[in-house]
């Protein structure tokens, strides 16, 4: 049911907690399935220096949450904000189509946050 | 070694006498039940003899047992099959009533006759303990009523619904109806009334609870043997004659032109061996059933918070402990369990179904949507014992303490809406 990458993260999440000092925070829920998604940044010349997440969520959404955080770190937020829900799909080697939506939610979440900082940093 | 499987709703391992009892009967005894030769006459044999005994254990005659694939197609036969049949009697657009918290094989037919127009269509509330009530059933019931199809148990919180009084009030209204008509003179009293029949699907429900159909007054009852130690692949729908069911399955004329197909031989004796299994261990294995049942209860509800039991113990099975853990997801948890520890239970939360959508049984109970999220499901079996409890303890407190830990805090989130996603 799911690739050996997302039990990988699953059973051992990268970059999970939360940043007490965060640059901005993005945080997501869907109503359907009942997940959510925050997502804490730290961020140093529009460059993404430190990410972490916090989820409450299934295998997969926690897998995107790492996978995600992974991805984003030290990309700069122009790059961050063209991440999108394939590439973590990809990176995940595949998810089970009803799982897809997860991956979804941790693009929104982590967009959120930057557009945040970016409205906040005009 | 301990037996880390708690999905017994799910199903159940051959029972070894199971497995002895249908051993001649895939290469040595293999022939057609239907050929006229004695190697189908051996096969013709064994499915006569495990049909006398199933009608034994159900309290019917032999012809009255149809064989199916499983429980699924012997809903859907009798569902369907009594649909079509009151159709080609010129009965039109009946009255079925079911409850909602019935299995999908049960709730989509009956979705499906309502859709097409073959019938109208009530599907009763419960309780909060899953529980269907009596005299919402009695109010329900209408002139042109012909179907009430209730589950003996519920496969998700293990409730056991009132089967005897259910038989009852319809025996009862039956029979009422009967006397009006025969005081009417023959002139004015036209047809004979239609009698209401009563189905239920007692997969659950075989392995811990009378299933006796005579005594329950069941005119329909489908079951399924691996759900019993039995075989996959084989069930059987008890059709009470007189009920004016037609197959579903056509062309081979096999079980009274009911349901055609090469009867699977093995399988119609490993479900016969089961049941003999049930008959006589019935009452000790519910016993120690039970008891293990409230050994993990009490373990869970001492050693973990904010958990919730929905399975009111006094109404289910003795198998059956359905937890709600607040702030952890239960799709989550069973993985955790499974790849940390080898343990196998159910979840009922939405991310573990395809359609995404909570649980409805949880929901017809009033739980609320954000509460089904960290639904687990214990269904025992007579293997389990308090060791395998003891087992499952090192683990599931530190899991669902790690999921809260990895969860942000939700009170940001209380009563807030989210915007919908269609990802």
């Amino acid at each position: 049911m799911y690739s050996q990458k997302v039990i990988d993260h699953f059973k051992n999440p990268h970059n999970q907690g939360s940043i007490a000092d965060a640059d901005a925070i993005g945080q997501e829920g869907n109503p359907v399935c009942g997940d959510i998604m925050k997502i804490y940044l730290k961020i140093n010349n529009n460059i993404i220096e430190d990410i972490k997440f916090e989820t409450l969520g299934c295998a997969a959404a926690i897998a995107v949450s790492s996978a995600l955080t992974d991805i984003a770190k030290g990309k700069t937020l122009d790059e961050a904000l063209l991440l999108t829900k394939d590439a973590i799909v990809e990176d995940l080697g595949g998810l089970p189509a009803p799982k897809i939506h997860c991956s979804m939610l941790g693009v929104e979440a982590l967009h959120s946050a930057i557009k945040q900082y970016q409205t906040n940093h005009k | 070694m301990s037996f880390k499987y708690f999905d017994h709703s799910a199903t159940t391992p051959l029972d070894e006498r199971v497995i002895a009892a249908m051993s001649p009967y895939f290469s040595d005894i293999f022939g057609n039940a239907s050929s006229i030769h004695s190697f189908g006459q051996k096969a013709a044999v064994a499915v006569d003899e495990a049909r006398l005994n199933i009608a034994n254990f159900f309290d019917c005659l032999p012809t009255e047992v149809i064989f199916t694939s499983g429980a699924t197609e012997a809903n859907n036969l009798a569902i369907k099959g009594l649909a079509q049949g009151l159709k080609i009697r010129g009965i039109e657009k009946p009255h079925f009533i079911t409850s909602a918290v019935e299995h999908d094989a049960v709730i989509e037919p009956m979705n499906i006759l309502e859709r097409d127009g073959l019938i109208e269509l009530t599907v009763l509330d419960v309780d909060s303990n899953g529980i269907v009530n009596i005299s919402e059933l009695k109010n329900a019931i209408k002139d042109n009523t012909v179907l009430v199809s209730i589950m003996y148990v519920n496969s998700e919180v293990g409730a056991a619904q009132p089967i005897k009084e259910i038989g009852e009030l319809i025996k009862n209204i039956n029979a009422d109806r009967q006397n009006l008509w025969l005081k009417k003179s023959s002139g004015i009293r036209g047809e004979k009334p239609v009698k209401i029949y009563f189905h239920t699907d007692a997969t659950q429900a075989v392995n811990f609870f009378d299933c006796n159909t005579s005594n329950l007054n069941i005119d329909l009852l489908s079951f399924s043997a691996h759900k019993i130690y039995g075989p996959k692949g084989i069930g059987a729908l008890i059709v009470k004659s007189g009920v004016p069911i037609v197959a579903l399955i056509h062309g081979g004329h096999h079980e009274r032109n009911l349901r055609s197909g090469t009867l699977n031989v093995s399988g119609i004796v490993g479900m016969s061996a089961a049941l003999n299994i049930i008959k006589e261990e019935q009452t000790s294995n519910n016993q120690k059933i039970a008891e293990v049942r409230d050994y993990l209860v009490d373990n869970v509800l001492k050693n973990i918070s904010g958990v919730k039991l929905t399975t009111n113990t006094d109404q289910a099975t003795p198998a059956h402990a359905h937890f709600l853990f607040s702030g952890a997801e239960g799709e989550a948890i069973l993985m955790a369990l499974d790849l940390e520890a080898d343990i196998a239970v159910s979840t009922g939360s939405a991310c573990a179904s395809n359609t995404l959508g909570a649980s409805k049984v949880l929901l017809a109970m009033g739980y609320k949507q954000e509460e089904t999220h960290g639904a687990i499901r214990f269904s025992l079996g007579k293997k389990n014992t308090k060791e395998d409890i003891d087992e499952l303890m090192k683990y599931l407190p530190s899991i669902i303490d790690k999921f809260r830990k990895m969860a942000p805090d939700l009170k940001a989130f209380e009563g807030k809406s989210f915007e919908v996603h269609n990802g």
